[in-house]
């Protein structure tokens, strides 16, 4: 079936013309139709631009061009902006808003001839790790309907794993690629901080978002890295490095790569996923790597460090959302800071304001040297714990969540249970270092994830080792019942 | 005598010259229609991002040189977080911890002709704000954001002045300087150049600084000065009669003359300043602080002390000819015509005659009706003796209202000066036989009387005759009866 050939597939066929991108596209569209509504892992379906967008790329087929995503169909998170289509970040606040403009990753991404069925689902501006926040409700775990899918990104990662879609872009500011893709059994890669414009990315907290991807292998995700990844002068903090050619760089043998075990995660870990982990181990040094343990004393600080930088960035990016310019506005405004309060008060919901406020709080005279300064002390050890566990080895390993997936409603009014979702992913936002997330088994019939992290600008290096226990392993290509 | 003493630190902000916004693309021309001037970045959509202006950056640096200070290798852009409806971030971009420029200094001079050196505590780069506009709507209001985003230099003083004229000397000085640097237009009826005073009072021969009030936006020199003025008479009139000054802001009234409480330390906001993570540190390595260093103009002070030595004027001339870089072109245009030997000459036509021509036309150097040719033309009739220095203001006069030449008007005029003795002295004779009371006053010891005489002469040449060649025969045919 179509829904089940790779990217690289996809593109052979459209390029042998054996099938159109009209084709294709009306696949996924009859696909999601009859299947999204038991997941609601979209926000906007767009139809007809997608037919638009496939009838233009089978133009340009016809017309002799060939291009490894032309034709090829995908779904955008909610949170990049695209030009003339709704961009709803998962909130009331932005219900109404269409942009006037793509973001970079979209216009990359269109000018390498994608063709866009939608908009995923996700967390409310991304503040989340179970997509129960979203406005749009929460989206379903196609393993487990009663499950979550984890967040921000759940409607992508949901999405790839019900084979909706060829691949899904996702946003990563705390494991929100890395969480849901371990949730759902696929590929999560959160590129280097700087690898991927940032510009049009709706932004959570500026200096841990990133860009990226969900794809069914890491072949798959290196191909859309290709398109997305390089400089943007829109973007003052993308990095004007050279981009390598990621998929030349699959298929290196792995003999001499040094993996690190992380011993501060292992320390409680459930026996299940760390017999999983052990597992990937082995298979790591069958492939010829050399696996040993090292250690960031500083890494489990991460999540409270996390939750005083990235709340304080978001009370300030969210500023902007005061109904006066754009977005959700409160009716009957009776002056000024009644426009303000009621218009963030009715546009936001709950999480999105214990994240503010918390922001706030840490920011605020008398407090900022105790947290905010504190915490970005913090990350700077977290960042040299890994620097120096990398001049060690060349990547670290560890499970990408403690748990498979949970259920919906479980955590929701625990948020610092919810907060430890993203412990073991929260490091590498903070380091601004790349990591992915690819499945490695299964505990309770439900998809659990490994998580590789590299040094800056390591794709190629992480997506290989991605790739190469991807080739010795068939975890990537299950497909959850019903969506096979 | 007063036994208070008024301490004042100004915060100039500097519109710089740049043709683009400081963090976007948008034009920064001024009085274009409302929101004409503002783009996506400007109005703060959903996912955009600031880019920093480099021409901004050489500017802040140039002004940095000028006055000595230190230029930071390494300085942060902060956000300065508040809701305003014309600030359509929710936080203005600005320089908090580490600015771009820190530890200048100037020297003013003062009306009784001491000199005084100000400290500069810093200069920091930071965007303007828009507008909000009340005229003409009813029960709303509007808001123009062309001006958002407007680079400024903030300017920031030591505590060094003593009265309102020394605070208004300073701030000319800035003005002066700002415009030699061409960073500023430094017009202030359109807000390009305006300062925010400090001002407070302690008794005579304390060490401790009063509490201070600020006066905010004071956009002409008069105002600081009535302000200031103003503001040093209520905090010691409200001393001495037993109050307390508080530590707030004040917004000066130049209808009524008064300051007025605009919101107190208490009602202050918490700006909750921190780092942009949107913008990287600014860098300046020493090669681009040299390569700035080499397009410095020659400064205010270093060209008085030059004209002051060259052309044998007072300190005071030089300084009021050199407080334009047009004005003192202008000056040296003119002296190279009439030479140097002539030098003070031209500074008091240019201070005198010119100036309060500019003055009441209200126009600039530049665009004076009567050019530097064309004054030097005049003066070289006064030095060859054409005309006296009393007919060339008659001159002066006809050139700026018909904008000829001075010979031309000289010539249609008829108003070349009598240097023929025996003309001048049958008019002498004359002017004494018509005025025996006079004569014989004058003889008995009213040596004043002399003036009399030399009136009734010149009235009777209807000015033209040379007032030296006038002198000398008058005093002896006078002097001649008297002593014979």
């Amino acid at each position: 079936m179509l829904h089940n050939l790779n990217i690289g597939e996809l593109a052979d066929r459209l390029a042998k013309r054996q099938i159109s991108s009209v084709e294709l596209t009306r696949h996924f569209l009859g696909r999601i139709e009859r299947l999204n509504p038991a997941l609601n892992a979209f926000i906007t379906l767009t139809p007809e631009r997608a037919m638009q967008d496939a009838e233009s790329a089978d133009r340009l087929l016809a017309g002799g061009e060939r291009g490894p995503l032309l034709g090829i169909p995908l779904i955008h998170k909610d949170i990049f902006c695209t030009d003339g289509v709704r961009t709803s970040c998962g909130s009331r606040m932005l219900d109404n808003f269409v942009a006037p403009y793509d973001a970079t990753v979209v216009a990359r991404l269109k000018a390498a001839g994608t063709v866009m069925l939608g908009k995923s689902n996700m967390d409310e501006f991304a503040m989340g790790s179970s997509n129960e926040t979203s406005y749009y409700g929460p989206v379903r775990n196609p393993w487990n309907t009663a499950k979550v899918p984890g967040g921000s990104s759940g409607g992508s990662a949901a999405a790839t794993a019900a084979r909706l879609t060829p691949f899904a872009t996702g946003t990563d500011t705390g494991g929100s690629i890395r969480q849901p893709a371990a949730l759902t059994g696929v590929t999560g890669l959160k590129p280097t901080y700087g690898r991927v414009s940032r510009y049009g990315l709706v932004a959570f907290a500026s200096s841990l978002d990133q860009a990226g991807v969900f794809a069914r292998s890491a072949a798959d995700a290196s191909a859309v890295l290709q398109v997305m990844a390089g400089f943007d002068p829109l973007d003052s903090t993308s990095v004007d490095a050279p981009v390598p050619d990621y998929s030349a760089a699959l298929g290196a043998p792995l003999k001499g790569l040094k993996i690190g075990l992380l011993r501060e995660f292992f320390e409680g870990l459930e026996a299940r996923n760390a017999g999983l982990i052990q597992d990937a181990l082995k298979i790591y040094r069958s492939l010829g790597a050399e696996t040993l343990e090292v250690s960031l004393p500083h890494l489990p600080l991460s999540v409270p460090t996390y939750y005083v930088v990235a709340p304080a960035e978001c009370s300030s990016n969210l500023s902007r959302f005061d109904g006066v310019r754009f977005g959700y506005r409160c009716s009957n405004p009776k002056d000024l800071a009644d426009l303000y309060t009621r218009s963030r008060g009715e546009g936001f919901g709950a999480e999105v304001k214990r994240r503010i406020m918390t922001g706030t709080y840490v920011l605020s005279a008398g407090y900022f040297d105790a947290y905010y300064l504190k915490a970005q002390k913090v990350r700077r050890l977290i960042t040299d714990d890994f620097r120096a566990a990398f001049a060690k080895v060349d990547l670290v390993i560890s499970p990408t969540t403690p748990t498979p997936a949970f259920d919906i409603g479980a955590k929701m009014h625990d948020p610092v249970t919810m907060y430890l979702n993203d412990i073991y992913t929260i490091g590498a936002n903070l380091a601004g270092l790349p990591g992915v997330s690819l499945p490695c088994g299964f505990v309770d019939e439900l998809p659990m994830g490994l998580q590789l992290v590299g040094p800056h600008f390591a794709e190629a290096k992480l997506l290989n080792a991605a790739h190469q226990f991807q080739q010795a392993t068939d975890w990537h290509r299950r497909a959850p019942r019903g969506y096979e | 005598m007063s036994s208070w003493e008024t301490v004042i630190g100004l915060e100039i902000h500097a519109q710089l010259a740049t043709k683009s916004k400081i963090f976007s693309a948008s034009a920064t021309a001024f009085g274009a229609p409302p929101n004409t001037q503002a783009n996506l970045v400007d109005l703060a959509y959903p996912g955009v991002l600031p880019v920093l202006n480099a021409e901004a950056v050489r500017m802040a640096v140039k002004f940095g040189l000028a006055i000595g200070a230190t230029v930071a290798h390494r300085s942060v852009f902060a956000r300065k977080n508040y809701f305003y409806p014309d600030l359509p971030k929710g936080y203005q971009i600005s320089q908090y911890e580490l600015p771009v420029v820190a530890r200048g200094s100037l020297t003013v001079m003062l009306d009784d002709g001491t000199v005084k050196n100000i400290g500069i505590t810093r200069a920091h780069l930071e965007e303007d704000a828009g507008k909000s506009l009340h005229e003409g709507l009813a029960n709303a209001t509007g808001i123009d954001l062309n001006r958002a985003g407007t680079p400024l230099l903030e300017i920031v003083s030591e505590p060094d002045m003593r009265s309102a004229k020394e605070a208004v000397a300073y701030m000319k000085k800035i003005h002066t300087l700002v415009r030699y640097l061409e960073i500023c237009d430094g017009n202030m009826q359109e807000g390009s150049f305006r300062c925010d005073a400090n001002v407070s009072v302690r008794p005579k021969g304390r060490e401790k600084f009063g509490t201070r009030a600020e006066i905010k936006n004071l956009n002409s020199f008069r105002f600081v000065e009535k302000a200031i003025q103003y503001e040093i008479a209520r905090q010691i009139e409200l001393i001495e009669s037993g109050g307390t000054v508080v530590q707030e802001t004040r917004l000066y009234d130049s209808d009524k003359d008064e300051t007025r409480s605009m919101r107190s330390k208490e009602e202050a906001n918490d700006y909750r300043y921190f780092p942009d993570p949107d913008l990287l540190p600014l860098e300046i390595n020493s090669a681009f602080i040299e390569a700035v260093r080499a397009t410095l103009p020659e400064l205010p002070d270093e060209k008085a002390a030059r004209f002051a030595k060259e052309f044998a004027l007072s300190a005071y001339d030089a300084g009021v000819l050199c407080a334009s870089r047009e004005l003192a072109a202008y000056f040296e245009s003119v002296v190279s015509g009439v030479g140097a030997g002539h030098a003070k000459l031209a500074a008091n036509w240019v201070m005198g005659e010119l100036s309060s021509a500019l003055n009441r036309d209200n126009v600039d150097v530049g665009s004076s009706r009567v050019k530097s040719s064309q004054l030097t033309g005049l003066l070289l009739r006064i030095v060859d003796a054409t005309i006296s220095g009393k007919i060339a203001k008659e001159v002066f006069e006809a050139m700026w209202s018909e904008g000829k030449p001075a010979d031309a008007i000289i010539e249609a005029k008829g108003l070349r000066q009598i240097t023929d003795s025996g003309a001048i002295e049958a008019v002498i004779d004359a002017v004494i036989a018509a005025n025996p009371k006079q004569l014989a006053d004058y003889r008995a010891g009213k040596d004043k009387l002399f003036g009399f005489f030399v009136g009734q002469v010149m009235k009777a040449t209807a000015g033209k005759a040379n007032p030296a060649q006038l002198n000398e025969l008058l005093k002896t045919k006078l002097d001649g009866v008297k002593h014979a």
